[in-house]
């Protein structure tokens, strides 16, 4: 028997009613304004764009404000805004040697071209808790130094220089998209990669964690990570020729891993790579690792059974907004679902007795 | 690229747009039937139908075939200014247009795939005239039966029988428009 | 690589400008320059976005790492000169103000809107730069060696 049933409208509008007043919580505590958010919670908004794969940080920021600082909300927000916009085109490849880096460091070369660039990091704070922000404060600017206009070259290329790792050959064909096609495996590296970088942070990370801890060991070492901003410049078929129009932060993350040769090629170090939208370091380390496990095919290893190592299990996981739709949707009505599942409990409870009794007879 | 090119889009384009693809919606619903479709004034030899159809359909996400003299410098760039989309041949294409005898063979045009038989392409076909007289069309869409004035008969038997796999065809003359999708029966009247 | 020959350098170098200006700048500047040519559109303000790529291993084959917003128009001067903006954002005003100046750029204005909104705009962003670069410099290690020992 199927029963529709019809209600709760009003419930429904007054739940979003107090939603909006506890978003805004204490009236007597000034409102944060959506530039607060873009200016002073710069991290979080840099993830918004990442995994909401949409560039933009107001709107970033705004969906923050609106989803009262639930990350994956604001994701979702982001997503269903991106797909309202026309397309007008893609860019062509940025550029990231040419990145006007904030941070750029190796931990493969202590001297290297370009030196080792702090930016602006919390790896060498003390993890304290400072009070002093809980009192408004101005902060003194930050010291400056004399720049040489020398270039920040990639680590990787004077590593190639030598042959000692393998190459990423240019190569113009044009990437499959998942947010056109549904993704499906086997998926190139092109697509692997588009996954990866909107895949969600803390997913990510455990699973660039289970490589290290020996579920795919591929001894990775962060060969360069550099934070800065690339133009980006896209064709446009009315002029003719392709013309930057913006400017976007990024962060990149290139592994340096373990040998692999063969009869005929001498043992050379292999490749990770993660880029990310915005200041995203963890996501970006974490990108390249889980990239890396997932090339055994291609670089000849064998698959060991990891989680990392299997492409339709880290793919099809990835993404905090499928998997947030799925894993919430259970808590929506579902009563007729259920009302089979009871009535076949019962028919089955009511077989079993009927069976003991019998037995007990015999 | 020329200035001509950048003109003769829609002029409201949200709207403009809108009534577009409510014409092109319900010639699809209802095969058959004709409807105007206006707003575009392409370069020739475009009809401001076809035009309209490519405003509305087409984008960067849409590989577009010109088959014939569809295919010349002002239509492309007329195209590559107000819709961006890519041009291809028709083995790759999503929209393909031209004149019947210029869009042939059927057999080169993507007819989706059992997993996907939406992956199949859709020709606008630009024809001199456009009548609810000739082939007869019965099927989704069509109470009893419907007449069009259809340029041939026994190509699109072949393509509906592919059904789910298969073309969808509009037909454009001047400002009107009429559909077949591949759902839709054809015999000689 | 820039290529000198390039025709087309100038205008690409001003398009770029225009569009990584922030909010409301080319059109201050514009204003500062008297009253605005009259124009028609060719292509209204509309927003949408640009799918950003990227390339594996910062070299190889290309992938798409997500989309940008981006505002787009184009129109033409009654002296018929066509001027088109792309730039970052949803920025509909800064959009024709960029238009209005890449067409102006194509007149006999070309001077005038050089220097009195081109040369501001490379003067600024090269300012910003040079700040950003300058605290990126100030956190560059200098290692220096303490014990070197042979035993």
């Amino acid at each position: 028997m199927y029963v529709a049933v019809k209600g709760g409208e009003r419930a429904i509008e007054n739940a979003h009613a107090w939603l909006a007043e506890e978003r805004r919580g204490d009236p007597a505590v000034a409102e944060l304004s959506v530039a607060q958010i873009r200016e002073q919670l710069s991290l979080a908004v840099n993830r918004v764009m990442a995994e909401g794969s949409l560039y933009d940080p107001d709107l970033a920021a705004l969906a923050i404000k609106q989803a009262r600082g639930d990350l994956i909300e604001a994701i979702f927000l982001i997503r269903a805004y991106r797909t309202t916009l026309p397309r007008f085109g893609a860019s062509n490849p940025v550029d990231t040697a040419a990145m006007a880096c904030d941070r750029r460091i190796s931990a493969t070369f202590k001297d290297l071209p370009g030196g080792q660039v702090l930016g602006p990091t919390f790896d060498y704070t003390h993890r304290l808790l400072d009070f002093k922000l809980a009192a408004d404060g101005d902060v003194p600017a930050a010291p400056t130094r004399e720049t040489d206009a020398a270039p920040v070259p990639h680590v990787t290329d004077f590593l190639n220089r030598e042959g000692l790792i393998e190459d990423a050959p240019a190569d113009d064909t044009p990437p499959p998209d998942l947010t056109r096609e549904p993704l499906e495996t086997p998926a190139d590296r092109a697509l692997r990669l588009q996954a990866l970088t909107r895949a969600d942070e803390g997913f990510t990370l455990s699973m660039a964690y289970s490589t290290q801890r020996g579920y795919a060991r591929n001894h990775a070492f962060v060969g360069e990570l550099r934070i800065g901003a690339v133009p980006v410049e896209m064709e446009i078929p009315e002029l003719g020729f392709a013309v930057e129009i913006g400017e976007i932060t990024l962060t990149e993350c290139e592994t340096v891993n373990q040998f692999k040769g063969s009869k005929t090629e001498p043992p050379q170090f292999t490749r990770g790579y993660g880029l990310v939208f915005g200041q995203t370091e963890r996501k970006a380390i974490s990108m390249a690792l889980v990239d890396r496990a997932l090339r055994w095919e291609e670089l000849g290893e064998d698959f060991e059974g990891a989680p990392a190592q299997d492409a339709e299990f880290v793919l099809y996981h990835a993404d905090n907004i499928q998997a947030t739709g799925f894993l919430e949707h259970i808590k929506l009505p579902h009563y007729v679902d259920f009302q089979s599942e009871l009535e076949l409990v019962r028919k089955l409870r009511r077989e079993a007795t009927a069976a003991q009794v019998q037995e007990a007879a015999e | 690229m020329d200035a001509h090119a950048l003109e003769g889009g829609f002029a409201d384009p949200a709207r403009d747009a809108a009534h577009a693809f409510r014409a092109i919606m319900n010639a699809m619903a209802r095969p058959g039937t004709l409807h105007d479709i206006t707003g575009a004034t392409p370069p020739a030899p475009l009809s401001p139908a076809a035009g309209a159809a490519l405003l509305t359909l087409c984008d960067t996400d849409t590989p577009l075939y010109l088959a014939g003299d569809a295919d010349c410098p002002a239509v492309r760039d007329w195209v590559a200014f107000h819709t961006g989309a890519p041009l291809t041949g028709p083995s790759h294409c999503m929209f393909a247009l031209g004149r019947w005898e210029a869009l042939g063979p059927l057999s080169t045009y993507p007819v989706g795939t059992p997993d996907y038989p939406d992956r199949s392409a859709t020709l606008i076909v630009e024809m001199d005239a456009l009548t609810d007289t000739g082939a007869r069309l019965t099927g989704p869409g069509i109470r009893d039966a419907a007449a069009l004035s259809l340029p041939g008969i026994d190509a699109f038997c072949a393509n509906a029988a592919r059904f789910p796999l298969g073309l969808d065809f509009l037909f454009t003359s001047g400002a009107q428009l009429a559909a077949l999708p591949r759902s839709t029966h054809v015999e000689a009247a | 690589m820039k290529d000198t020959a390039d025709p087309n350098a100038g205008r690409k170098a001003w398009m770029s400008l225009l569009a990584k200006a922030p909010e409301g700048r080319v059109a201050a500047l514009l204003e500062a320059m008297g009253p605005r040519p009259a124009h028609g559109w060719l292509r209204a303000p509309e927003i949408g976005s640009t799918m950003v790529r990227g390339r594996a291993g910062g070299t190889g084959a290309p992938f798409n790492l997500g989309e940008m917003t981006v505002t787009r128009c184009a129109l033409r001067l009654e002296g018929g000169a066509v001027g088109h903006a792309y730039i970052q954002g949803r920025r509909k005003a800064d959009a024709e103000a960029a238009a209005l100046v890449d067409a102006l750029m194509q007149t006999d204005a070309a001077a005038e809107v050089q220097a009195g909104v081109l040369d501001v705009l490379e003067a600024e962003a090269s300012a910003r730069r040079a700040t950003r670069a300058a605290k990126a410099a100030a956190t560059k290690v200098d290692f220096f060696t303490m014990v070197r020992g042979d035993d």
